[in-house]
């Protein structure tokens, strides 16, 4: 049995797998202290599984705390691999005819290439919370909807309203501006997940996109999200189950094969 | 796995006092009765070498550097700078200089801040970019009101980047060499001093020989192990952009040149766990040098660059892709005119050029070195501190991509640490270190 962690920026996620099936999936609001949020819900991963530590032979971290539990008690991960590696052998497994990874975080997001699970070339969103989830969690307070209501709201519209900003602190201003303009939620909701596909998909196209491309991490989840970055890539675009542990999934796989 | 032998340098001291005295001889010129000028390292530093071997230079880019290294002392650059009204978004090198004249402080090697800015006596600038005329027109003006008239010539440098003259472009050559003519009799006037050729062709042989000489230094890093990495390179390199006219920069590089030979033949490693040859691309961020040795946890040596080689270096780039030192003419000049069409000709075969001119050449040039140098990988620093150096970079990116080469593109400047994330670089390169397969060695 092995065991994978993604500590990211929002949320740690842990997969633990056994003889290549998931057994335990558990997830947590990341706090202050990454080793503690991360050992938190290590636990209730083991206690769904009903294993203990001693149980998994090998853990690996990864994501932006991943080397925040390296060789530390209680948890000892193994190793931390990078969350790239981690999200392209993660989304090779739920997906093996995959080339193209998307992932769509909280900090970050990232596009990579993969061959045979492996990585040919990746791009990440330079400083800019444009690019990421966390945009859609300041919009969503801009627009005073819950985060998770943003999709489903979204495929509401029924007019593109185009938002020109490029930047997650000017993009605010302009979400102000159409309520002001009497814009409707359902029509701004749009704005900003176009914007963020539009955002993400010139990205991703730095590094090409060959199918089948799958999109993991939280914003995976957000069903407003998919169409408009499906229309950007002229593509249609896999979400697995689960999109959001595909990282720590693939960290579990890395455990359990470390002489890759 | 397998280690190299490795071991510090041993002229490592004699770099460090060079570069220290050159900044202490310009401060204290005028104590001497002595002359100072500015301008970039770029210039025709050997055209004032005939004035007088009294006469001190502080070229711009290095100064810049220089600033941007101790970062406290650039914070209040940046701040002078952007509080008498210029936009961050300029050459990062020329804001720390303008900011060092305008909080009237100049920075020492090791980090001793001495009030009072030495203003040059004259400028003599060359035109290579979209700043470096402008910089020093700032210069200027800044003096002016510091109620200093310094005088300033610049000379225009845009003809382009030929990989080797023909006949018919002598045209392009002889711009040049007219207005280092004109350069000349204005030295005189403005400076008062009878010009001395004897002395002009000494400077001019002088940087022949130590460009040539680093072009060799550079070229015995194709060995494995690299006896030399970057980071120690730009240390070295450095003296070329500071005194390439001077008689102490062709001795220094004579003795490098021997050390380093000697380290090849011996298998001395610069990096012991070298197992990965990466080049970079344009300056790095002064600030963060320690990239470099984070990445030899992973066994990963930078062996240089086009900047590192070609900036100072002076080579015999063959279109078919191989490098060559640059063999030094078979005779010294012997009067002004045989002086300033050698180092015309000599300055415009500098491989630099071609990042301002023709980023097609530039890719091969880079996919050249790759090949040559048995490098694994480029690491592109989109460096928003210096458009000169960055355009096209996206380009070149693509160009070497599709040459199969494996390429880690990262954001930073070169001069202010506003604009460079170390823990995001460092996580990005970590991703992609792993993902080329490899593992971290040591903590």
């Amino acid at each position: 049995m092995t065991a994978g962690v993604d500590v990211g920026a929002k949320f740690a996620k842990v997969v633990i797998l056994k003889d290549g099936q998931v057994i335990a999936r558990a997830k947590a609001l990341v706090g202050f202290d990454l080793l503690k949020s991360a050992s938190d819900v290590f636990e209730i991963a083991l206690k769904d599984a009903g294993l203990s530590r001693n149980d998994i032979q090998r853990v690996v971290a990864t994501g932006m705390g991943g080397n925040a539990i390296l060789q530390k008690p209680p948890i000892n991960a193994d190793e931390a691999v990078s969350v790239i590696v981690a999200g392209a052998a993660g989304a090779y497994q739920v997906v093996p005819s995959v080339r193209t990874v998307i992932d769509v975080g909280a900090e970050e997001g990232r596009g990579i290439k993969v061959e045979g699970g492996k990585v040919k070339d990746f791009v990440i969103n330079e400083r800019c919370a444009a690019g990421a989830g966390t945009f859609i969690e300041a919009m969503a307070r801009a627009l005073e909807v819950k985060v998770e209501d943003m999709g489903q709201m979204s495929l509401k519209s029924v007019n593109a309203i185009p938002m020109n900003a490029q930047c997650c602190v000017f993009a605010e201003s302009e979400v102000v501006s159409l309520i002001h303009s009497k814009v409707s939620k359902e029509d701004v909701s749009r704005a900003i997940h176009d914007a963020i596909a539009g955002r993400i998909s010139s990205m991703v196209l730095r590094i090409g996109v060959e199918k089948d491309v799958v999109l993991i991490g939280g914003c995976a989840l957000n069903a407003g999200f998919l169409p408009p970055l499906e229309k950007e890539l002229h593509t249609s675009i896999i979400v697995p189950e689960f999109p959001e542990f595909v990282s720590a999934l693939g960290a579990a796989v890395i455990a359990a094969n470390p002489t890759r | 796995m397998k280690e190299y032998p490795t071991e510090p340098l041993k002229c490592w001291e004699q770099a460090k006092n060079l570069r220290k005295n050159y900044y202490e001889d310009y401060l204290r010129a005028h104590e001497k009765g002595g002359l100072r000028w500015a301008g970039g390292a770029w210039s025709f530093s050997g055209i004032p070498a005939g004035l007088g071997e009294d006469v001190y230079c502080i070229t711009g880019e290095p100064y810049g550097a220089t600033v941007a290294f101790f970062k406290d002392f650039a914070a209040k650059c940046h701040d002078a700078t952007e509080a008498a009204g210029f936009p961050r978004t300029l050459c990062a090198y020329m804001r720390n200089y303008w900011g060092s004249i305008l909080l009237d402080k100049y920075i020492l090697t090791d980090g001793t801040v001495v009030d009072g800015y030495p203003a040059p006596d004259f400028i003599w600038q060359d035109h290579i970019c979209c700043s470096h005329g402008k910089w020093y027109q700032l210069v200027k003006w800044l003096e002016k009101k510091r109620s200093k008239e310094v005088p300033m010539y610049c000379v225009d440098v845009s003809v382009g980047y030929p990989s080797d003259f023909s006949p018919e472009e002598d045209y392009k050559v002889d711009y040049i060499v007219g207005q280092l003519n004109d350069g000349i009799e204005w030295l005189e006037k403005v400076t008062g001093r009878k010009y001395n050729d004897a002395l002009l062709c000494d400077a001019v042989w002088n940087e022949i020989k130590a460009t040539s000489l680093w072009a060799e230094i550079c070229a015995l890093n194709q060995a494995v192990p690299a006896p030399l990495d970057e980071k120690t390179m730009y240390s070295l390199y450095v003296m070329g952009t500071l005194m390439k006219h001077r008689p102490e920069c062709v001795a220094f590089y004579e003795t490098l040149r021997d050390e380093v030979k000697d380290r090849v033949k011996r298998g001395i490693a610069a990096v012991s766990t070298e197992r990965f040859r990466v080049i970079t691309d344009t300056q790095p961020p002064w600030g963060f040098l320690k990239i470099f040795r984070e990445m030899e946890k992973y066994g990963v040596v930078s062996v240089g660059s086009l900047y590192t080689y070609g900036l100072i270096g002076m080579w015999q780039y063959q279109l078919e892709g191989t490098w060559t030192p640059k063999p030094v003419p078979p005779k010294k000049p012997q009067t002004r005119e045989e002086a300033l069409q050698a180092i015309v000709r000599w300055t415009l075969h500098k491989p630099e050029w071609a990042h301002f001119y023709q980023p097609e050449l530039k890719t091969k040039m880079m996919d050249s070195i790759v090949k040559q140098w048995k490098v694994n990988a480029v690491l592109l620093h989109y460096n928003r501190g210096c458009e000169g150096l960055s355009v096209h970079i996206a380009e070149n990116r693509l160009g070497l991509i599709s040459a199969g080469i494996p390429v880690f593109p990262f954001e930073g400047n070169m001069g202010d640490e506003r604009d460079f994330d170390l823990a995001g670089t460092m996580s990005r390169l970590t991703a992609f270190f792993e993902s080329v397969g490899l593992k971290k060695l040591k903590e």
